[in-house]
């Protein structure tokens, strides 16, 4: 026996305290899954409603719009990666990241320079301890996004694209990488062309017995689209956001299982060698004792 | 499909802040305010941070505070899309005058300012409508 029974002791009260903390995370991760498939839920009829104006421009007008157009010789591309602030959330994190790396080498391999925008502490502390170049960077709330940081980064993004090849910070295509909820035990790291924006999944073809709506546009289809683009973009990004919260919630629920029922394995093991001990000591002392009667007989039976 | 009702939803980024019937819907174009009644022709409009106003079947009248967004128009359906949506039984009248006094007392230094302004301005017009 390495150990005294005592340490065992302690080592089991600490792991005992540790795996309290791994199953509180565990159920708080897990109330908030819910939480974070509700408001997926509830901005779905937004995404929804904007998809079938943006269809519906699409499908009535012949407008162009810088935002759809590929541009003629794309020399950098933009990669919005989308992380956790905080650990503890097994692979997650990692996993979106070695994606992003998959992903630069097809890019460069294409012969196009990379621009980094980062969401999540835990890509900026990647990029940092690399000495990468970050050109944005936002983070704060990973696990609960709002729409006005998707809004934010939208409008950052957008506004690299729009500029004009050669000028500082000017990018020719728009990728996001972030998790894909599938399930509670599923999620994948995805990545998706944000812009320019790819034919936009078209309204179901009319039936033949419906008239087509003829849309009148206000102010004019040009302007309709000028604001309604950018807000469909804004809204890809919040559904972006809104998976990987949901993803990471999932990730650390597992990954705090996972730790919760390790602890209980180095309990139960810690419990077994401590009862080892503890016997091993009951029979020493037995044997001691046993050995100082036998010897105190001796001794008695010589000198009488 | 019914003819004489419009089947109006107010959706806000992250939420359905309202969804029902209505006799008409009134709302701020960047050209001016336009009305619609049923069998109105599809349109597809730019809005204007502003207030919106839903008569509805029953004759109630809702308003809501937007921001700017789209509404569109077809087959007597009305969807309103703006990244906020307030409806005016959830604004507090108190908080947006004091609002709006401590932006004008700032000024307006920029786009953000007169942006809230209006914002405020719109609260305070959308909850005095309602009454």
């Amino acid at each position: 026996m390495a150990l005294s029974l005592r340490e065992y002791r302690a080592r089991i009260k600490s792991t005992e305290s540790m795996k309290k903390i791994t199953r509180a995370m565990e159920l708080i991760a897990a109330s908030r899954i819910i939480k974070a498939q509700q408001r997926a839920q509830s901005a779905a009829p937004y995404a929804r409603e904007l998809t079938r104006a943006v269809s519906a421009v699409a499908t009535y007008s012949n407008v162009k719009h810088p935002l759809t157009t590929e541009p003629a010789d794309p020399k950098r591309a933009a990669v919005l990666i989308v992380t956790s602030d905080r650990g503890l959330a097994g692979a997650y994190s990692s996993s979106v990241l070695k994606e992003s790396e998959q992903l630069f080498e097809k890019l460069r391999s294409e012969g196009k320079e990379i621009d980094s925008y980062l969401t999540g502490r835990k890509a900026e502390a990647y990029y940092k301890f690399r000495g990468r170049k970050v050109m944005k960077s936002w983070t704060g709330f990973s696990d609960q996004p709002t729409y006005d940081a998707a809004h934010d980064i939208g409008e950052e993004l957008i506004a690299a694209f729009v500029k004009e090849q050669g000028e500082d910070g000017a990018v020719d295509e728009v990728h996001v990488i972030y998790t894909r909820f599938r399930s509670m035990l599923v999620q994948e790291p995805v990545t998706i062309r944000l812009l320019p924006l790819e034919i936009v999944e078209g309204e179901k073809a009319p039936e033949p017995d419906q008239l087509l709506p003829l849309y009148e546009f206000e102010p004019s289809a040009e302007e309709v689209l000028d604001g309604l683009l950018p807000k469909y973009v804004q809204s890809r990004i919040y559904f972006a956001l809104l998976q990987a919260a949901a993803s990471e919630l999932a990730a650390r629920q597992k990954a705090m299982k996972s730790a919760t029922d390790n602890a209980d394995e180095l309990i139960k093991k810690y419990r077994r060698i401590a009862n080892q001990a503890r016997q091993a000591g009951i029979t020493q002392e037995i044997s001691e004792i046993v050995g100082g009667v036998n010897a105190l007989a001796d001794a008695n039976a010589g000198s009488e | 499909m019914s003819d004489s009702v419009l089947q109006v939803e107010l959706v806000a980024a992250d939420r359905l802040v309202w969804s029902g019937q209505a006799k008409m819907v009134i709302a701020r174009t960047v050209e001016g305010d336009i009305g619609i009644l049923p069998n109105h022709s599809p349109v597809l409009g730019l809005m204007v941070d502003g207030v919106v106003d839903v008569q509805t079947t029953d004759g109630e009248t809702w308003v809501a505070v937007v921001d700017a967004g789209i509404f569109s128009v077809a087959g007597n359906r009305v969807s309103i899309l703006s990244e906020h949506v307030e409806m005016s039984h959830e604004i507090d009248l108190e908080k947006a005058r004091r609002i709006l006094e401590k932006a004008k007392e700032n000024g307006i230094t920029d786009n953000g300012a007169a942006h809230e302004i209006r914002r405020a301005e719109a609260r305070i017009r959308a909850v005095e409508k309602a009454k």
